[in-house]
Parts: C-alpha cells; sequence; structure tokens
C-alpha cells in the first residue's frame, strides 16, 4: 500500500497534522465523533441502556404489570432458579435439538447443491437466484402458512407425503404429534435457510484457483482424493461461518415457530426464546425472565466467542 | 485427454447437476406458488381435500382481505338494489354485503412508514459512522466495530422486556416513532458493517485530492464519497427495508393497533367458522411480492448482506 501511495497523498502526510487542524477548523478526531458519534449514541440508549436495565431487574422480584408493589433485591434468586428449572432445561433441550439438526440438514444439502451449481450448467444463475428466493420472506408468514400446508388431511405437504409413501394424508399430524413436531420446525427451518449455507459455500468454492486442481491433476490426484484435500479443506472456513451464522440465529429462534407450533404441542417445541416471552409477557415474571435473557446473552456470546477462535485458528492454516 | 482444461466438469456432469438443482429449486417453490394459488381459491376449495390443483380463480380472498363484512339475509340484501362492483357482487352471493373496509390496509401502510423510516435513518447514521470507521483513526475500531456487531446476539425478545419498560415510561409503546428508532438500533450493525466494507473499497486517493482542492473534510464526503458508494448504499438500504418489513417479534410484542405492522395481523385475519385461508393467502402474497423482487434485484450484493460483510464475491 505504501509504496504505492499517490502524489496527494504523499502531500498530505509531508502536511503537519497541527497545520491541518488549524485550517480545517475541527481536529481529525473531533470530525470523527461527529460521524460515529449519533450512531454510538443510538446504540447506547436502544441497547445497552435495556441491557444494563435488564441486568438490574434480573437481581430483583419486579413484575411489570403491577405498577406499585415495592421492588425487592433478591440477589441471585433468580439465577438460581432459571438454572434448576426444568422448563428452561427443557426449553434448552428444544433448541439444542432445533439447532443441531437444522444446521446438519442444511450444511449437507447446501454443500451439495453449491458444489452442483459450480458444475455452472447452463441456467445456474438463474436457478440459484430461484433457490435463494425463501430466505428473505418474513419469517412469521411463512410459518403462518406452513400451518396450513401442514394440515392432515387438507394440507399440500401431508398430501404430498402421503402420495409418495403410500400412507393415509389423514393418519398422521406434524405440527399436532409430540414426535413429529420437532422435525416440522426443522423442515420449515431447512426449507427457507438452505440457501443461505449454499450461497456462502458458493463463494468458498469459487474463491478456490483452478491451479490448484490442475496441479493436482497432472499429480494425477483420484476426484475422490481432490475433492477431501483441496474442495473440502479450502471451503470448510467459509462454511463454517455458516454455520457460526445459523447458529446464532436458530439459537434466537422465535418468530417461524412462534407461528408454526406457538411451542407445542404440551411444550415439544417451546424453543428458549418462546419459553421466555411466556415467562416475561404472558406470565410477567419481568425479574425472573431478566436472568433467563442474561444466561441466554452469555451463552450465545460464549459459545460464538469460543467458535470463531476455532474458525480463525482453521482460517490461519 | 480432451484438449479443455482439465478442470472444467464434463458435459454429463454438467446435465446430473443441473438436473439436481433445476429438481430442487422447483421443490423449493412449491410452497410458495400454494401461498398464491390459494390466494385465488374460494374458501371451500381453499381446504378441499384432497388439496385442489385445478380450481375456479376468484379474487374473493382478496376483496375479504380488504374489507369487513357482515351477513344479511337474502330478502335484506334484496331490498339493497343492485350491486355497486365486483366486489359487492362477489360477497352477495355469500349472502353478506361490505360494511367497510379492513384493518389490513393500515397495517400494511404502518410497514411502509416503519420499515422506509428506519431504513431511513439506519443508512444516514451507518453512512456518517462507517464513513468515520473507514477514514479517521478512531481509537479501539476493532472494539467498537464488534461492540456494534454484538447487539445483533441478543435474542430479540430478551432486548424487548427493557424496551417494553422503557417505551411504556417514555410513551413510545405502540408508535411509528418508537418503532423506528427501534428497528434503526437494530439494522445499524447491519447497515456499519456493510457500508464500511464498501466505503473501504473507494481509494482514497480521491478525497485526499478534493481535500488538496480545497475542499473541507465534510464536502470531500458528500461530493467524492457518497456517490462511488451509491450502489453499496443502495443494496443495504434494501437489506435493512427488507429486515424492517420481515420482523414479529418486537412488533407482536411493542404494538397492539395504532403502530402494527402487517405480520403480526396476516396470521389473524378470521373468517366464518376459523382462519379465513384465502385471505390469509391473498394478504401474504401482497405482503412477500416485493420482497421476492428486491432479492431478484440485489442477487449480487446478496451475499455479502446477509453475511454482514465477511463474504465478498
Amino acid at each position: 500500500m505504501t509504496d504505492k501511495a499517490s502524489v496527494p497523498e504523499r502531500m498530505v502526510r509531508a502536511t503537519p497534522p497541527g497545520v491541518a487542524r488549524t485550517v480545517r477548523g475541527l481536529s481529525d478526531r473531533a470530525l470523527a465523533w461527529l460521524f460515529i458519534g449519533p450512531t454510538i449514541l443510538l446504540l447506547l440508549a436502544i441497547n445497552i441502556f435495556p441491557l444494563l436495565w435488564t441486568i438490574y431487574l434480573s437481581f430483583t422480584n419486579y413484575r411489570a404489570n403491577r405498577f406499585n408493589r415495592d421492588v425487592e433485591w433478591v440477589g441471585l434468586r433468580n439465577y438460581e432458579r432459571v438454572l434448576t428449572d426444568d422448563d428452561i432445561w427443557q426449553a434448552m433441550q428444544a433448541t439444542a435439538h432445533f439447532v443441531v439438526w437444522t444446521i446438519v440438514l442444511q450444511v449437507l444439502i447446501g454443500f451439495t447443491l453449491a458444489w452442483l451449481i459450480n458444475a455452472k450448467f447452463r441456467g445456474s444463475n438463474f436457478w440459484t437466484t430461484i433457490i435463494v428466493l425463501p430466505m428473505m420472506l418474513s419469517p412469521a408468514v411463512v410459518g403462518n402458512f406452513w400451518t396450513f400446508l401442514y394440515q392432515p388431511q387438507i394440507g399440500l405437504f401431508n398430501a404430498v407425503v402421503g402420495f409418495l409413501t403410500g400412507t393415509d394424508p389423514a393418519s398422521f399430524e406434524m405440527i399436532g404429534d409430540v414426535d413429529l413436531a420437532p422435525w416440522a420446525i426443522v423442515i420449515v427451518d431447512t426449507w427457507m435457510w438452505t440457501p443461505f449455507v449454499m450461497l456462502i459455500c458458493l463463494a468458498g468454492l469459487r474463491s478456490i484457483p483452478a491451479y490448484v486442481y490442475e496441479a493436482a491433476e497432472i499429480d494425477r490426484a483420484s476426484a475422490w482424493r481432490q475433492f477431501w484435500t483441496i474442495t473440502v479443506p479450502m471451503v470448510l472456513p467459509f462454511l463454517m461461518l455458516a454455520v457460526l451464522f445459523r447458529g446464532i440465529e436458530n439459537f434466537k429462534m422465535f418468530d417461524l415457530v412462534v407461528q408454526l407450533t406457538g411451542g407445542g404441542p404440551g411444550s415439544v417445541t417451546e424453543l428458549a426464546s418462546i419459553n421466555l416471552k411466556r415467562e416475561a409477557f404472558e406470565k410477567w415474571r419481568t425479574g425472573y425472565s431478566s436472568a433467563f435473557a442474561i444466561v441466554l446473552f452469555v451463552t450465545v456470546f460464549g459459545l460464538a466467542s469460543i467458535y470463531v477462535k476455532a474458525l480463525n485458528k482453521v482460517k490461519e492454516r | 485427454m480432451s484438449a479443455t482444461s482439465v478442470t472444467e466438469p464434463t458435459g454429463r456432469v454438467k446435465w446430473i447437476a443441473g438436473i439436481v438443482v433445476v429438481g430442487y429449486a422447483l421443490v423449493t417453490l412449491i410452497p410458495m406458488v400454494w401461498i398464491m394459488l390459494t390466494g385465488f381459491k374460494t374458501p371451500s376449495d381453499a381446504i378441499s381435500y384432497p388439496p385442489k390443483l385445478v380450481f375456479q380463480p376468484t379474487v374473493e380472498g382478496y376483496v375479504n382481505l380488504f374489507t369487513t363484512r357482515t351477513r344479511m339475509t337474502p330478502e335484506q340484501i334484496e331490498g339493497l338494489g343492485p350491486a355497486e362492483n365486483f366486489a359487492q357482487e362477489i360477497v352477495r352471493e355469500r349472502g353478506m354485503v361490505i360494511v367497510g373496509a379492513s384493518r389490513f390496509g393500515e397495517r400494511f401502510l404502518n410497514s411502509i412508514i416503519i420499515g422506509f423510516g428506519s431504513t431511513f435513518l439506519s443508512i444516514l447514521l451507518g453512512t456518517l459512522a462507517a464513513y468515520g470507521f473507514s477514514r479517521f483513526k478512531v481509537p479501539l475500531t476493532d472494539d467498537l466495530m464488534f461492540f456494534i456487531l454484538s447487539t445483533r446476539m441478543m435474542p430479540p425478545i430478551a432486548v424487548a422486556i427493557p424496551i417494553f419498560l422503557m417505551y411504556r415510561t417514555l410513551g413510545l409503546s405502540d408508535t411509528h416513532l418508537g418503532m423506528i428508532l427501534l428497528y434503526t438500533a437494530v439494522n445499524i450493525s447491519l447497515a456499519v458493517w456493510l457500508l464500511k466494507g464498501f466505503i473501504d473499497e473507494i481509494p482514497r486517493e480521491y478525497e485526499e485530492a478534493a481535500l488538496i482542492d480545497g475542499y473541507t473534510r465534510f464536502q470531500a464526503f458528500w461530493k467524492v464519497v457518497l456517490p462511488q458508494a451509491a450502489t453499496g448504499i443502495a443494496s443495504t438500504a434494501i437489506f435493512c427495508l427488507i429486515f424492517a418489513w420481515n420482523e414479529y417479534a418486537f412488533a407482536v410484542l411493542l404494538t397492539s393497533g395504532n403502530a402494527q405492522t402487517a405480520p403480526p395481523f396476516i396470521p389473524t385475519i378470521i373468517g366464518v367458522g376459523g382462519l379465513d385461508w384465502p385471505a390469509v393467502a391473498a394478504g401474504a402474497t401482497i405482503f412477500l411480492l416485493p420482497v421476492l423482487v428486491f432479492t431478484v434485484v440485489l442477487r449480487k450484493h446478496l451475499l455479502r448482506g446477509i453475511t454482514f460483510g465477511a463474504v465478498r464475491k
């Protein structure tokens, strides 16, 4: 960079900062804050202040539906309760099931699709755009509509499955059955978000220079060997990034699933965010749910930081 | 060995790849096509068993979506005289008359106001901040950028608890301004990250030449950098708009009537005896179509947008 500096850049560098400052009236540092300040202020007001407030509330027994009751400081009692609450552990298990299976399916299907698209057949760009469409839609509206597709008799999903497997379309209920509901949400999320993983993998595949394969070909490496020693390792950092994004998003999952199953039947699809909503906005246990919110945030943040470290190691290789 | 490059897939491989990908694309389209088709069915066609592929199209769903109706006896309807328009005619065939507009129009308008308002604010603040981070030596740039990104890791419901209390105190609950500010705060991380990437790509030499020509910093930003970043700003804006448009969690918790957007409203459209599926489908179609169009427009920058600029093609 530096050796290619243009004439004006070199001139600017030659000008002593003091001179520049008096000429422009404002120092660069003051200008920088003028540019960045509003954003930081907004985030402090609508992100950081509420976060601090949540931390404070998590140590109290406050209930947002009772204005006049005295707020008592209860120390770590809310946290104790959160961590020993069976409902919350069940919600965490449901979330884990959802996160793990959506990631597994999306990685497998997404990578395969990207690999096939990378064969650059005629019209591949057009079909890529078609495949990408679901992920940009409103999750709540999509979830709502999938309840229609999942209807036991009249639903298209059941009709298609019935037609393909020969079972009676009225004999199974995707969102009403305790065993099937956790898979019903996995299917919809996979339908919606596989293109995301696919796009990132595609970028990874396209970043591999052709000469690497040409060299392998000269060394007479088999296609199988090339796939495992070139394609996979070089796409891996991209794939891991996709997994990071999907992991964070699905750990927070609310809109799609709340519209699809509402957490039911019973509470088998009650993911962490849905449970949190119930505690905070239906039972109005504000203090308790604040503690749960902090636990969730720390979990996401902690897992994401560990993961990013691993990702950076893979990148360095 | 043929004369073509060894890394180029053979014709047969291309064929197989093409067939699998096209097959997947067609399957993936089915739910979306089904939504659109259902919007043009009668309520009884929509819930027929087995599901109907061939049907007599009608705009009844769309009429129901935009109107409220009341049931009347045939004699009462007879007494009203001839139907004034096609919508009246469709509704009267069901033994009902239109008594007014539904709230879908308002909710849709709310989505537009809040979507565009928050997009404008996000882009305004985001462009300034991105320029600041890109061009000035800001202390702790990396930490601040990470801080901006980390605001995205909170589950929306967790943020909604204090926001709910704060808005209740400030009188911002269920107002357009409250929702615009909230969506701006959520979108600003995306805007700053994406725009910083775009502005980083503009050579500094342009501005420096302008500064030497006697432009102030701000003039250089306004007249040199902004036009160069126009494409980036436009695609960032569309991403912010799509997010605000699709958002559900905050909307359902913090709005009830006045500022409610379309996503929480569409699933609640009730007809006679349960959900009015053709009307729900019509609402979903109208609501999803703009996003489909934007996605096609954006396809070149899509990857960059959805990964906060981490992956650039």
